[in-house]
Formats: structure tokens, C-alpha cells, sequence
């Protein structure tokens, strides 16, 4: 979604998209009185659409569409530098994460790299018990259409003699995935409940 | 007993809530009540005439009115009662207002509670018995705690009205902050051409005696009649033979103590005068850093006074002054910003406060008035200001405004680029707050005409790149983050009670807020009384606030004292506890208990002793009374048998 | 003194971050501790289980605190922050109301919710102690200046990480002053250095890497002390790749602080996985003594 320029608000203010965020984030969102000190602080802020400061004005404006389907929440790397400094004490990360768990349950994930490599991720985890960086980064790579991404690492990593040829495939791998089913039913019935 | 029951409507206040109609009907079926009726303004002036119309007309012995808070009109009706014959302690207030029609909306309960109340004022006013004040003189000497610019007003303002005043100050010269300051807003006057000649006149009027160097120890008595103690601290120098050469200052070796009045930015001696404009032009030793205490040698100063004014026996000297009122005009400290470790936690030089700032750009300064670099001496020439450093912030647990830091951020800028015509400076700011006269117009001024570099957003962090450093922050107005390198940055401490304040306030039986300023008795109407009768407050000490509103602050206390100097004898509330010497079993409990030494021994004949009440200074706690095994003290107005009363009758 | 707790590893340890296990096993032993591995403990789920819900993220940290409660400790440490962040959110969630049920019910195990989770820095600092850290050392790092480089979330934000300072956190400096480096005054201790996104984002390392290998070189570093695998990896590994994407050249060691304690209680270089550095810590040949000869000889020269 283009970033947004101009505004009906009565059209568009969704008071429900408000009272959830903060629902989920535990977060007063009205005590935010904008003056900037996150993004001062985020190291993010040079690649955000829009910085963080903004998205928080975007929540308080109701605005879900444009907060959700933004590229900032999904390249906030929850840093954690907003909630340190915010004067308001208002934390700001966990605003943050519970706008990305709703992205994706929306469907409305910006950034689709960012969202295979936390698949692909999950998917080793819930195959071995365990992440395999060195079976994680190929697939990741060719996934996102980055064939020679960080090849010469391959190298280098080889030669410190840490580069990891088997995955480790723990005992317990069966109740981790059966963590993974629970978890899916768990959160089938919510997205149901909630729509 | 005839007893008339008004019961107020107060407009809407009550009557849309409360069924004051029915109110007054059930009022009427209660045994002694002869009269009972509604009325829209009980307390206006056509009501206060119907309640004394009706005393006389029903020869009403007893009177009730059923409205607002007694805190808000009790004395009203008191007053009105009495002009119609009546003691003002045969009437009772039932609060149906704060009480009742303000706390709900549920009609049916609202008048039944009020109906409840007004019964239990009735069964108290059964028991009610006219009391009579006493007077007591006053002693017509005020004493004004702080030297600061509100201080220094109140105490002039008392001393041209004739009175004597007794002004204390902690530091060794009075002057306050207004005295390290370089110029003052909006109109770039310079501080000390402003306030030393006040300071002066503190120092030469003949009926003002000033103690500085000096602490309030303790208070007792009250309003009229108050009893201090002051602790004159030992400056091991005697300031009647003192001439203020200052010959000690130049010889003195210790030199390197941090200068208090330069913010720490320069060294002073151990035996100092703190500020070319001190009053008292006296000098001081530091006995923490003077080699003859710490170390056993010396004694240079002691040679070469002229006026063998060094006294290094000197102990510190406790002494009583009694006065009739107490102005406290206490002042304020600043912000410690250590705490901001992304500001650099105190680590980088350059990175000073507004008030070392100020001390940079005063002639008198650390640096002659030459704007420097605290870390290389080097002349900087770019400058960020940063608003709100330990005000607006609830993280560091202030979250109030200090009302005065983006007026002096405008000025230091506009005083930078008048030192330096080719430096650049940049606020970063939240928000603007520039209420005053030609307030906003200046901040206008600094941007418009100097040039100055307003950036709305705040600063996450500063780090050092080279000699200079990086200021990193935000403009929210176009979203993006901006990095500014500085030769210096100056952050806008905000204000905070003054070290000491809340100790000084239990002294004085005053309140404070939980940030330790000292509580007025009304927010709006009340600014410069507190709830102490006799105590009055002026300046920061109340509240953050600029010069003019402390200047104005000192005058209207003076005012307030002047008025309650102006008849010899003032009345003392009979609301006090008195003792029924033939139910005292004289065990000394109440003696005991008593926080205001109210109460002591009275010998009878055959060595007999009871407990005698000095009514002139109980202030009606009641706590004896509580605390009395056969309840032979009483609280006047407030007797067991009247609460009971109340009591069983809510219960019936 | 033989202290026992828990360990968690987490999975950078067995790949990219080897010589962080390495080092904290090794300076266990010499410190009198006993480290008991989690038997068959699971990923933890990190950012990327989190983002999915909190729950999913705390049910399989959840896994591992139950099995380290069932074997009867109170205490479990972990050398990775993110794993920390992970386990300590699996507890948060445990202890709320109106989560605790689901929680329960997807973890399907037992748990009483009755042990911490701690970073082996506050393990270093809280348990061990620097009197006793100091009291082994054998070969102090006279002469070294190192850098120490914290991370975004080992000590914040401060509520959630309850351990030393958010902005100018000492523990760190105090370990590596204990065992005898010079320690200089540093700006971006806690600034976050790019995450995860060394793999997708070049840019984004390369200014955030970048910032903090170029500060450390301002200051005269002679290696930078972290104390988190991603950290060191984008440090470290990435190195390279943020020079050239800055156009500069930095070539500063990055060695986790377990392995410079390491170094100072005279543990071998290759015990600590020194050689698995790719900027080679070069700062060794400042020592002024031993059992670095033979690692020198091959490994720097």
C-alpha cells in the first residue's frame, strides 16, 4: 500500500483495529504523545517506510490497512531500542510484535523474504527439534531468488571448521511437532473466533 | 430545641439528582424541626437573608442547611446565622452535593442518603453547645525562608509596609538562581544589574535582619505566635570584622574546590566570597577542602586578613526568632541528567546543562563571558539545545512541564549568536511553551531574525565522533531522523523541588505533592496560602514558574500578611479540646500524644494535677480525645456525645 | 566450590557459534562450575516462532524449562540472548492469567513455572564473581585495549532484561577489567548491530556492523569483546562483507568475552576455538606471556 497521503478519517478510523492492539500488546496507545524519541532511537529507521513514531500515529488514527501491510513492522528487528527510551513508558516492541503476528494473520505481509526465512525457519525447527543453519541458508536463498548470496561465507565458515554438514535430529522431535499441531489448532480456532 | 432545616438546590447541581423537595418534607417530620424548606441558592444573597428571615420568624434556636461542602461554605452560613442572633456553632452543614448529587446519578438513592445526612446533622445539632473564640495577640514580625528573587520581593514588600522582617537563607550569599543567570527572557535584561539592587536594599534596610548561611532548625507555636530556631552555620569567619576584601581569596592554597555558583565548571578556594554581588559581601571557609581542617596546616588567611575577621574555633550557633507569619520562598534545584545514559550519563564534557550554560555566557562566568568548550576551550560553533531533558517525561518520573526551559533555550540561542555571529544552533524541541507576555513573540524572534534552527523531535542518542559529537534525533514534522554534529550540546534540564524541601515542610506542618512542591490551600483561588494558618508560600517552591510570577507570588504573601497583621489580635478557632478536670485521671496520655504540645499539667491544690488544654495552640486533631481512657478530653464541636449522635441515628 | 546449573546451548552453538559453547565450557570447568545440558533440549523458536503468536514462541522454550524443572534446578543459563529473550517470554506467558491455560495445553507437559533463565554474563557476574574470576587468572591481557560490544537485548529494555544497565551497562567491562584489559569508554554498547539481517539486508548491516567496527577502531581497539552468536557473526563473519560495502577497512578481532576470560585463566587458544575467528585475533601477539606460542606460530603468522 502506497504510503498514505491524504485522509477521510470518519471513513476509515477503525476503533476495533485500536482496542485490539492494545488488547494484545497490553499497551495504552493514547499515552503516545509523538515526540519521535523511538525513532530517534531506532537504528531501522533509514529503511522504514514509515518510522515507528508514525506507525504508532497510524494506531492511533485507527488506520489498520496502511499500519499493517507497511514495510517497517516486518524490518524492525525488536531491538528493543523504542521501549528503552520511550519518555512515556510505553513499549514499543511489543506494540510492534503484536502488529506482526496481525499482518500475517491478515495476510498483508510486505516484505515476502522476510516471511520465507521465518518459514523455512520453522519448518527446520519442526522437522529436527532444531534450527540446520547450513541446510536454513540455501533454501532461504534459493527461496528468495538469491543464488549467490553470502556463497563466499561458505568458505570461510568451512575453514573455521564450523560448518555443520548433518543436522542434529533431537529424540524429542515428535513432541516438538506435536507442539507445532497444537500450536496450529490453537490458532485455527482463534482466527475463527475472531472473524 | 427549634431547629430550620434548609435544604439547597444549588441550581442543578443537586436538585437534578436529589429529590430536595421530598428532603425537606421528611426533614420536617423529625422531632424539633419547626421549619423545613427548599431553596434554588442557599448561599447567595436573598438565601441567607430567607434563613435569617426565618431564625426570627420561628425564633429557631438551631439551624441546618443541607448543600455543599462545609469546605466551601460553612463560614458563609456561620456568618449569616450570627448576624441574626444566633452562635455561629449552633449550625450544622449536611454536604448532599460532593457527597450525594455529584457522586451518582440514581435519584431514589441519592435522596435517600440525603435525607439520611440531613437526619444525623439534626441529632448532632441536639447536642451542640455555643462555643466562643479567643484572641490572641499577634506578634507583628514576619520571617521569609529563601533568598531567592521571591523571597527577596515578599521581604521588601513586608519591609516597606513598616513591618520587621527576618529573612534566612542556606546559602552564604542570598540572590538565588536569578543571581547566576546572565540575562533573563524576554527582555535580555541582564540578571544582576535587575536583582542586585533588591539585594542590596535586603542588606540596607534597617528592619530587615538577614541570616544567610543559616537553616530553619525547628518550628513550633502557630499562626501570630510562631517560635524558630535557627541554625547559624560556622563560616569560621566573623562577618561583623569581615570587610569582604576578599585578600583571603587570592592567598588561600586550596584551589582546587568546585565552584557551586560556576555549575562545577570552574575551581574556587577553600575560603571564597561566592559571587562578585554577594550579599553578605562575606567569606566563607569550606572546611571540607580547607587545609588548617582537613589537614592541620596553614592558616594563611587568618595571617593576612586585615581585619582578623578568621575564626577557626567558630561552632555553628543555634538561635530563636519569633515571629507572627512565615513566608516560604524556598526556590528549586535542577535535573540531574546522569540518568540519561543515552545522553552520555555525564561522561562527555561538551554535553553541559542550561544552567552551566548560563554560568558559560555570564561575564562573571567560568570563562569571562567567553563562550568555550568545557572539554578544549575551543570556541564552538555549532550549538544543539535539547528541550525537555527531566521534564514531560514519566519514565524519569517527572511528568510535569517546567514551564520556563523553551523560553530560556530562545534566549541562550539568541545570546549564542550574539556572542558568536557565525555559529549555528539547533533546538530540538516537543513542543513550544511561550504563555507569557511577548512570550511567543520572542521564540518567534529567535527563529525569524537569528536564524536559529528549530527541529521538532526529540534526541535518542549523542555519541562522540572525534572532538565533537553526534546529536541523533528526530523531526516528526517530516519523518525522518536527523544527525547534527556539535562543537557543544545544552540540555534543558528541567526543574525540580529544592533538596531539602520536604524535611522543611514537616518542620513547618505544610504539604507537600509527590514531586515536593509545597501544597497551596486552593490551586485557583488560594495560590500563595497553604493549610497552615500563618505559613504562605511564594515562588518555584510552590511550583515551576518563570521570574515574574515568582516576583508577583512574593508580593501577594507579603499582601497576605500584611492583612493579617492589620488588627493587633487575631481569633482563634474554639473548635479545640478541652479537659473535664472531675473525669481527668491524670494519666498523662494526652500530654503524650498530643503533635502540637497543646496540652500540659495543671497543679491543683493538694498536689493534685490535671491535664489543661492551651487552646491558642491546639489545632483540633482530636487525637486526644481518641486517646483519653475515661474520655475527659473533648473535642469541642466534635464530642463523643455529638458523633454518637450522628452515630445511632444513621443506625436506627 | 562445584556450582551446578542448568544449560541451555541454543542451535547457533552447534553451527556459526561453536567457540561461544567452546569457551563457556571451558572456563566453566576451570571456574569450579558444572554445566548440565538440557538432555534433548529443542530450539527455542526465537523471532521467527514469535511472530507467528508469543504462545508458539514460548511453548517450545516452554519444552526445555520443563525438562530443566523436572530435573530439579531453579536456575537455567543460556549464552545466546536471543534464546534468553525466548525463555524468559516463556515464562511471562506462564505467569499471565489469561494466557497461562493455552500455554499449558499446547506445551503439553508439566510446569510449574518455578525457575529463572539467566545469560552466562549475569552467571559471570551474579554466581561466579569477579573476585573469584580474578582470584584465576594467570595471564592477564596487559596492554589490550578491547572493546566491549553488549548487543541490543542482553540488558534491555530494562523491566524485561532485569540485569544491569540499559545504556551504560558495566558487567561486561568489569569482567574484562578483572581479568586485566584495558576497557575505553564505548557510545554503542547496546546499539543494535543489524540481527538477522545479515543474510537478507547488506545495507542494513553494513551500516549498523559498520558503525560499531568503526567507533571500536576510533578508539585504538584491539578486539571487540560480544557476548551474543549473532552479534559475533555479523562482527565477525560478516566483516568482510561490511567493508566492502563501506569501502573501509577495519580488521578487528570480535572474540566472545568467555573466550577472553578464557585467554586470561590460561586455557589453550584452540580450547576456546580462537581458530575458528575469521579476523584473526592478532591482539595475542600484545600478550606479553604464553601458551599462545604454538597457536601464534600457526594460526597468526
Amino acid at each position: 500500500m502506497e504510503r498514505l497521503r491524504n485522509l477521510a478519517l470518519n471513513q476509515t478510523f477503525d476503533e476495533s483495529f485500536i482496542r485490539r492492539v492494545e488488547e494484545e500488546s497490553g499497551q495504552q496507545i493514547s499515552k503516545c504523545y509523538q515526540c519521535g524519541n523511538c525513532s530517534a532511537s531506532c537504528n531501522y529507521t533509514f529503511v522504514y517506510d514509515y518510522p515507528v513514531n508514525q506507525i504508532m500515529r497510524l494506531i492511533q488514527l485507527g488506520q489498520k490497512a496502511a499500519v499493517l501491510s507497511s514495510r517497517s513492522i516486518w524490518l524492525c528487528a525488536a531491538c528493543t531500542a523504542c521501549s528503552t527510551r520511550c519518555p512515556c513508558n510505553i513499549e514499543v516492541t511489543r506494540v510492534m510484535e503484536v502488529l506482526r503476528v496481525m499482518s500475517l494473520e491478515e495476510g498483508f505481509v510486505s516484505i515476502k523474504d522476510v516471511e520465507i526465512f521465518y518459514k523455512e525457519f520453522l519448518n527446520s525447527v519442526k522437522l529436527f527439534g532444531r534450527v540446520f543453519e547450513t541446510g536454513l541458508l540455501p533454501i532461504v536463498n534459493l527461496r528468495t531468488g538469491r543464488f549467490t548470496n553470502d556463497m563466499e561465507l561458505a568458505s570461510k565458515v568451512f575453514k573455521a571448521r564450523k560448518l555443520h554438514l548433518l543436522p542434529s535430529i533431537i529424540k524429542g522431535r515428535k513432541d516438538v511437532s506435536a507442539i507445532f499441531n497444537r500450536f496450529e489448532s490453537w490458532r485455527r480456532e482463534k482466527i475463527t473466533n475472531e472473524s | 430545641m427549634r431547629i430550620g432545616v434548609f435544604v439547597c438546590q444549588c441550581g442543578t447541581n443537586i436538585a437534578s439528582t436529589v429529590d430536595t423537595e421530598r428532603v425537606a418534607e421528611e426533614a420536617k417530620k423529625l422531632p424539633d424541626v419547626v421549619y423545613a424548606t427548599t431553596y434554588m441558592y442557599t448561599c447567595s444573597e436573598p438565601g441567607q437573608q430567607e434563613i435569617q428571615r426565618a431564625i426570627n420568624e420561628y425564633n429557631l434556636q438551631g439551624v441546618v442547611v443541607a448543600a455543599c461542602s462545609p469546605r466551601m461554605h460553612e463560614p458563609t452560613f456561620r456568618r449569616a446565622v450570627e448576624k441574626a442572633g444566633l452562635n455561629r456553632y449552633m449550625f450544622e452543614m449536611a454536604n448532599i452535593r460532593e457527597h450525594v448529587s455529584w457522586v451518582s446519578n440514581d435519584r431514589e438513592a441519592n435522596t435517600k442518603k440525603a435525607i439520611e445526612l440531613v437526619r444525623m446533622a439534626v441529632a448532632k445539632l441536639r447536642f451542640n453547645q455555643p462555643l466562643f473564640p479567643s484572641r490572641v495577640a499577634i506578634n507583628k514580625r514576619v520571617m521569609v525562608i529563601g533568598g531567592g528573587v521571591a523571597g527577596i520581593q515578599a521581604a521588601l514588600d513586608c519591609a516597606d509596609a513598616g513591618l520587621q522582617v527576618v529573612l534566612v537563607e542556606r546559602k552564604a550569599s542570598i540572590g538565588g538562581k536569578m543571581a547566576q543567570l546572565d540575562k533573563t527572557f524576554p527582555t535580555i535584561d541582564c540578571s544582576s544589574c535587575i536583582l542586585g539592587p533588591k539585594m542590596v536594599d535586603v542588606s540596607q534596610k534597617e528592619n530587615i535582619v538577614l541570616h544567610a548561611y543559616s537553616e530553619v532548625e525547628s518550628v513550633s507555636g502557630y499562626v501570630g505566635n510562631f517560635t524558630v530556631k535557627i541554625r547559624k552555620k560556622a563560616t569560621y569567619v566573623d562577618w561583623k570584622a569581615c570587610t569582604g576584601c576578599g585578600a583571603c581569596m587570592e592567598k588561600c592554597p586550596s584551589r582546587k574546590v568546585p565552584d557551586e555558583f560556576n555549575e562545577g565548571l570552574s575551581v574556587t578556594r577553600a575560603i571564597n566570597i561566592p559571587f562578585p554581588q554577594a550579599i553578605p559581601k562575606k567569606a566563607t571557609i569550606n572546611s571540607k577542602y580547607c587545609l588548617h581542617f582537613t589537614k592541620g596546616k596553614c592558616g594563611v588567611c587568618a595571617k593576612i586578613c586585615p581585619a582578623k575577621a578568621i575564626r577557626y574555633d567558630m561552632t555553628d550557633e543555634v538561635i530563636t526568632e519569633e515571629v507572627g507569619a512565615i513566608i516560604v520562598a524556598t526556590g528549586y534545584d535542577l535535573f540531574d541528567p546522569s540518568v540519561y545514559g543515552e545522553y552520555g550519563a555525564g561522561h562527555y564534557r561538551d554535553v553541559i546543562t542550561g544552567i552551566q550554560y548560563e554560568r558559560i555566557l555570564s561575564a562573571s562566568g567560568p570563562f569571562g563571558g567567553h563562550i568555550k568548550r568545557p572539554s578544549d576551550g575551543k570556541e564552538p560553533k555549532d550549538v544543539v539545545f535539547i528541550a525537555c531533558v527531566g521534564s514531560r517525561d514519566a519514565s524519569v518520573g517527572r511528568p510535569y512541564c517546567s514551564g520556563v526551559c523553551c523560553m530560556y533555550i530562545a534566549k541562550q540561542a539568541i545570546l549564542t549568536k550574539d556572542h558568536i555571529p557565525d555559529s549555528r544552533c539547533y533546538v530540538f524541541y516537543m513542543d513550544i511553551r511561550s504563555p507569557g507576555k511577548n512570550y511567543d513573540e520572542f521564540v518567534r524572534r529567535a527563529q525569524e531574525e537569528y536564524g536559529v534552527q528549530y527541529i521538532r523531535g526529540r534526541v535518542g542518542k549523542i555519541y562522540p565522533k572525534g572532538d565533537r559529537l553526534v546529536v541523533q534525533g528526530m523531526d516528526t514534522l517530516l519523518g525522518i531522523q536527523i544527525e547534527v554534529e556539535a562543537d557543544l550540546v545544552v540540555l534543558a534540564t528541567g526543574i525540580e523541588a529544592s533538596k531539602g524541601a520536604r524535611e522543611l515542610a514537616e518542620k513547618l506542618h505544610i504539604s507537600y505533592d509527590q514531586y515536593g512542591f509545597f501544597m497551596e490551600n486552593h490551586p485557583k483561588l488560594r495560590p500563595v496560602e497553604t493549610n497552615t494558618a500563618g505559613i504562605y508560600l511564594a515562588g518555584v517552591c510552590q511550583g515551576p514558574k518563570d521570574i515574574p510570577a515568582s516576583v508577583a507570588q512574593g508580593s501577594a504573601a507579603a499582601a497576605k500578611v500584611l492583612a493579617l497583621f492589620a488588627r493587633d489580635t487575631i481569633e482563634t478557632s474554639p473548635q479545640v479540646a478541652s479537659v473535664n478536670e472531675r473525669a481527668c485521671i491524670a494519666c498523662g496520655k494526652c500530654i503524650e500524644v498530643c503533635p502540637y504540645g497543646a496540652i500540659r499539667w495543671k497543679e491543683l491544690k493538694g498536689g493534685i494535677r490535671k491535664a489543661e488544654v492551651l487552646t491558642t495552640v491546639c489545632q483540633g486533631c482530636g487525637l486526644c480525645n481518641a486517646t483519653c481512657p475515661p474520655k475527659a478530653i473533648q473535642l469541642q464541636h466534635a464530642t463523643d456525645n455529638q458523633i454518637l449522635a450522628e452515630i445511632e441515628e444513621l443506625c436506627a | 566450590m562445584l556450582r551446578e546449573i542448568a544449560y541451555y546451548p541454543g542451535c547457533s552453538v552447534e553451527g556459526t557459534a561453536k567457540e561461544f559453547d567452546e569457551s563457556v565450557r571451558e572456563i566453566c570447568k576451570a571456574l569450579g562450575v558444572s554445566l548440565r545440558e538440557i538432555p534433548d533440549w529443542n530450539c527455542c523458536g526465537s523471532t521467527p516462532a514469535h511472530i507467528y503468536d508469543p504462545l508458539l514462541s514460548a511453548a517450545l522454550s516452554g519444552r526445555n524449562l520443563a525438562i530443566a524443572e523436572s530435573m530439579g534446578f531453579d536456575k537455567v543459563m543460556t549464552p545466546c540472548p536471543g534464546c534468553l529473550k525466548a525463555l524468559k517470554g516463556a515464562l511471562e506467558v506462564f505467569h499471565d492469567p489469561s494466557k497461562k491455560e493455552d500455554f499449558l495445553n499446547i506445551l503439553g507437559m508439566p510446569f510449574k513455572g518455578q525457575i529463572r533463565a539467566i545469560s552466562i554474563v549475569q552467571f559471570l557476574i551474579e554466581d561466579v564473581g569477579l573476585a573469584e574470576i580474578e582470584r584465576n587468572v594467570v595471564f592477564p591481557l596487559d596492554g589490550v585495549t578491547v572493546v566491549p560490544y553488549y548487543g541490543c537485548i542482553l540488558t534491555r529494555p530494562p523491566g524485561f532484561a532485569q540485569f544491569d544497565d540499559p545504556e551504560q551497562p558495566t558487567s561486561m567491562d568489569r569482567l574484562l577489567e578483572s581479568i586485566g584489559a584495558t576497557v575505553p569508554h564505548f557510545p554503542f554498547k547496546t546499539e543494535c548491530c543489524g540481527a538477522t539481517y545479515g543474510v537478507l539486508r547488506k545495507d542494513i548491516v553494513g551500516r549498523l556492523t559498520g558503525r560499531i567496527l568503526e567507533m571500536a577502531r576510533d578508539l585504538g581497539a584491539d578486539a571487540i569483546a560480544v557476548a551474543c552468536p549473532l552479534c559475533q557473526q555479523n562482527l565477525d563473519l560478516r566483516q568482510g562483507q561490511v567493508e566492502r560495502y563501506r569501502k573501509d577497512s577495519f580488521q578487528i578481532p570480535v572474540v566472545y568475552i568467555t573466550q577472553m576470560i578464557g585467554l586470561a585463566l590460561g586455557i589453550e587458544p584452540r580450547k576456546l576455538g580462537l581458530h575458528r575467528l575469521v579476523v584473526k585475533p592478532n591482539f595475542l601477539l600484545k600478550m606479553s606471556h604464553g601458551r599462545r606460542e604454538g597457536f601464534v606460530e600457526k594460526e597468526l603468522t
